[in-house]
């Protein structure tokens, strides 16, 4: 791959997207456009998370990427590879090793540390487009900090289901100004963005749009006194590592309504296995 | 006794064409101003240039002391969802018909920062009760409702966080006679018992009588005449305040 | 003991060599090659390069190779490539008066100078299948006259001239650039046409139709549609003039559309524009339509709530690589959002049963 620059982009796209990053550390959770370039995989499929890990990254760093927790599932091991074709960097899947951990729908469940950078990938930055489908709209609301309309929405889903209806992507509120849209992270994990202490990255490819998380910023998941968020998960074990406190996979064992429940966080999993 | 609103030379131009011109008004705590006119005479642009919905070219509205004109839009739809509140004659350009009636009487109140849900039902139940709409409909959607009760909707939307100053657009505008009665006594019931001053456009006369102070009466985008409401409609000094109120009297 | 599911990296492997026999196919069958496919799939290949953004017929012929003969696949690949491409400089704008045109026509004027030239077209082909081209016979060759290179002006000037269309004002204004920036509405037309010459075909043809049937209509007339090639010219610093780089083939459609006017301006006709790489004209006419379209409230038009006529919808689904990419994306796993979301369910539904009883 040595006719491609390190880690696949030029450098003039890497500044332009470290410029669109240092505004977004700035401005915690206000979504930056930036000029998303076409990647060798689909819009869709992490080109949002790719660019700006490709941004990131230096040669010393070590990378881990995730899909749904696993670092073997198909898209995890893809964008792996990929980077160390075009930037012949160290990988790991041990979470506390890995210097920059890029995902997919999840937060590793070991605690993350200090220097650490979690890069999301993000289908649909904006946490109104399902209220208003209009760009020029949301923009304005978000400017406006006119976001009645979203708690709105949680009331009617109590008022119809009893609960607050959202199970993933669920809402927050960035020191108390900015309402985000974690990602599609199941909300079991949405307490683990709060005064983390690693940098919080999110890129959206297709949406041309990066938002961040400095360390140790106020993250409040939208929710009412009296019906509180919850950060739940399935009511079972892990087969495999007997964790209490993961979050769990649902398998199917067979066609006669049979299931076992194993953590989604594959190397969590295996290390508690082999200790 | 200071004026809760000030109104200075307002106007409102679409190119040549006058919309409004040289509006100004006092309108004191509690008033309820009457603006009246036939359709074209300049009435509901100069309301929407009042609300802020469009922007005036000239002149000046003071609300405590403030020129609201001059405002930012972040802090016009601050006031517009504190103490200003703004009927349309339309219901369904006031109410969200894909929100359950709760959550439309709700919104204002979470927009001002309640986050308690059990306290919230409590006070859209009785606002739905204020305005005669059965509290069992609280989770029924607008668009299950007729349109009396989604104009009683729209105003319990409005007054739930107490507003001080109300806009109202020909707010019995297209109800059937029989319901326009009874929205209209149920709005005089309000207005008195909170102590609201409002500023309402409509072309029925018989709406001003019931409900206005003070009469406004405009034609093409100039105010003619103005005064308290029972003079104006007994004694019309000018000739189209007499033509308009001896139209309605011939009915 | 119950394993987890390992060995994306190998299954991953596998698939990719399984897809590179299929794309080779029965190994008895002689492989086309890039100059077969350049030459006789063109109009493949000018689609390629329309959306693709990049104009090099043998790329854009290798990435339907590689692509087995997807085109949007194809048109992904040349897009992936082009990013990466340094980019040294622009051209001067092209002069599309000064084509060299292998097809010139005009629905609106019977003749004008430079003649109606039907050139090698689809149209009034009778679509019966040939099924001797199944024997690989050779056609017979084509009737040839001399050429007669006599200018070609654009129709629309006649027009022009006359005042009876809107004034194309002329503009060194640089265009915001699509590809280097993020796209930001309101957009301006330079901005709207460089996203429709990239935009998928279909998206593009469906719009335009559905304006034809009223939805935003704006009563078109095709007042020229013109192929050919043009002259590539570009300014070299050093040089300090600009010099010819080479020739590209173009469509260009500029349509006549229904006309605004009032008491104090007098009617005049509208205009629509498309202009796409290579032979693509029902690409270059439908988006002319949709330019038109969505130039409703510059001309003071009504906003009839159309698709056409709404530029965030427009500009924000044409692109097919985006599309097919966000598509496609629901194929990869979903297990955690699909396990939340199942926990709520269960969780209504037992709450629902408890209510009831």
């Amino acid at each position: 791959m040595s006719d491609y620059n390190f880690a696949y982009l030029d450098e003039d796209t890497k500044r332009m997207i470290r410029r669109a990053l240092l505004k977004a550390v700035a401005i915690p959770s206000y979504q930056v456009p930036f000029a998303s370039r076409e990647m060798p995989m689909p819009y869709g499929w992490g080109t949002g998370g790719v660019q700006v890990t490709a941004a990131c990254l230096k040669a010393d760093d070590t990378l881990k990427v995730i899909d749904q927790g696993a670092d073997d599932t198909t898209n995890a091991v893809s964008i792996r590879s990929f980077f160390q074709r075009t930037a012949d960097v160290a990988v790991t899947e041990c979470t506390q090793e890995a210097s920059i951990i890029q995902t997919r729908h999840r937060i590793p469940e070991a605690p993350l540390h200090e220097g650490q950078i979690m890069v999301f990938q993000v289908p649909i930055p904006e946490p109104l487009r399902f209220l208003e489908p209009r760009e020029t709209e949301t923009r304005r609301m978000h400017a406006l900090a006119d976001y009645g309309l979203m708690q709105v929405k949680l009331y009617e889903d109590i008022a119809k289901h009893g609960e607050i209806a959202t199970a993933y992507a669920y809402p927050v509120k960035v020191e108390g100004r900015y309402v985000m849209d974690p990602s599609p992270i199941p909300k079991f994990d949405n307490p683990k963005l709060d005064n983390s202490p690693a940098l919080m990255l999110f890129g959206a490819g297709r949406e041309q749009r990066i938002y961040a998380l400095p360390p140790y910023t106020s993250v409040q998941s939208l929710d009412f006194e009296d019906f509180p968020f919850a950060a739940t998960k399935a009511d079972h074990s892990c087969t495999i590592c007997g964790a209490v406190d993961s979050y769990l996979d649902e398998i199917i064992t067979d066609d006669a309504g049979g299931r076992m429940f194993v953590c989604s966080d594959t190397s969590y999993c295996s290390e508690r296995a082999a200790s | 006794m200071t004026p809760l609103l000030q109104v200075r030379g307002i106007e409102k131009r679409y190119g040549t064409r006058i919309g409004c011109t040289d509006v100004s008004f006092d309108l004191y705590p509690g008033e309820v101003m009457g603006i009246v006119g036939e359709s074209g005479s300049g009435k509901s642009t100069m309301l929407s240039c009042l609300a802020g919905h469009q922007p005036s070219d000239a002149g000046q509205v003071i609300f405590e002391g403030q020129d609201v004109l001059t405002l930012s839009e972040a802090e016009r739809r601050r006031l517009g969802r504190t103490d200003w509140a703004f009927v349309h004659q339309n219901p369904r350009d006031g109410l969200r018909m894909n929100v359950s009636a709760g959550g439309n009487v709700g919104e204002r109140l979470m927009a001002v920062g309640a986050r308690h849900y059990g306290d919230i039902r409590h006070t859209a139940t009785g606002w739905l009760e204020r305005v005669e709409i059965s509290s069992d409909r609280i989770d029924d959607r607008p668009r299950q409702f007729s349109g009396g009760m989604q104009q009683r909707l729209q105003i319990a939307r409005n007054l739930v966080t107490g507003p001080r100053l109300v806009f109202m657009d020909e707010p019995t505008g297209g109800l059937d006679v029989s319901v326009q009665a009874r929205l209209l006594d149920l709005l005089r019931g309000l207005v008195r018992r909170m102590g609201l001053s409002a500023i309402i456009v409509t072309h029925d006369l018989a709406v001003v009588r019931l409900l206005a102070d003070r009469l406004m009466v405009m034609k093409g985008g100039h105010v003619v005449e103005t005064g308290l409401t029972d003079q104006v409609l007994d004694d019309p000094q000018h000739a189209y305040t007499q033509l308009l109120v001896s139209s309605v009297l011939q009915v | 003991m119950y394993v987890a599911v390992k060995g994306g990296e190998r299954a991953i492997r596998n698939a990719h060599a399984w897809l590179a026999e299929e794309r080779r196919g029965d190994p008895d069958i002689p492989e086309l090659t890039i100059p077969q496919i350049r030459a006789q799939m063109a109009l493949a290949v000018n689609r390629v390069m329309a959306e693709g953004s990049l104009h090099d017929p043998d790329l854009a012929a290798l990435a339907i190779k590689q692509a087995r003969g997807d085109l949007i696949e194809a048109i992904f690949l040349i897009r992936a490539y082009r990013t990466t491409l340094p980019r040294f400089g622009t051209s001067t704008p092209v002069d599309t008066a000064d084509m060299a045109v292998s097809r010139r026509i005009s629905a609106t004027f019977k003749d004008a100078p430079g003649g109606q030239i039907l050139g090698p077209t689809f149209d009034y082909t009778h679509r019966l299948l040939d099924f001797s081209l199944m024997a690989n016979g050779d056609p017979p060759a084509a009737p040839k006259a001399s050429a007669d290179p006599q200018p070609v002006p654009h129709i629309l000037s006649f027009l022009d001239t006359d005042g009876l269309i809107e004034p194309a004002p002329h503009s060194d204004a640089t265009p915001r650039d699509l590809t280097r920036e993020p796209l930001e509405l309101p957009a301006d037309r330079a901005l709207r046409l460089q996203a429709l010459t990239r935009a998928d075909e279909g998206f593009l043809l469906g719009l335009a139709y559905s304006t034809q049937r009223g939805y935003g209509r704006n009563h078109a007339f095709v007042g020229e549609l013109r192929i050919g090639t043009v002259c590539v010219e570009m300014e070299i610093p050093e040089l300090g003039f600009a010099v010819d780089i080479g020739e590209i083939e173009l469509t260009e459609c500029e349509t006549v559309n229904q006309f605004t006017g009032s008491k104090t301006e007098p009617a005049q006709f509208t205009r629509g524009y498309g202009l796409t790489f290579g032979q693509t004209e029902r690409k270059a006419i439908s988006m002319a339509l949709v330019d038109r379209a969505l130039r409703w409230r510059e001309l003071g038009e009504d906003d009839q709530g159309a698709p056409a006529q709404d530029e965030e919808f427009v500009l924000s689904h044409c692109d097919n690589i985006q599309a097919t990419g966000f598509l496609e994306h629901i194929k990869l796993p979903h297990y955690v959002d699909f396990q939340a979301e199942l926990e709520l369910i269960r969780r209504l539904r037992a709450a629902a049963s408890e209510d009831a009883e």
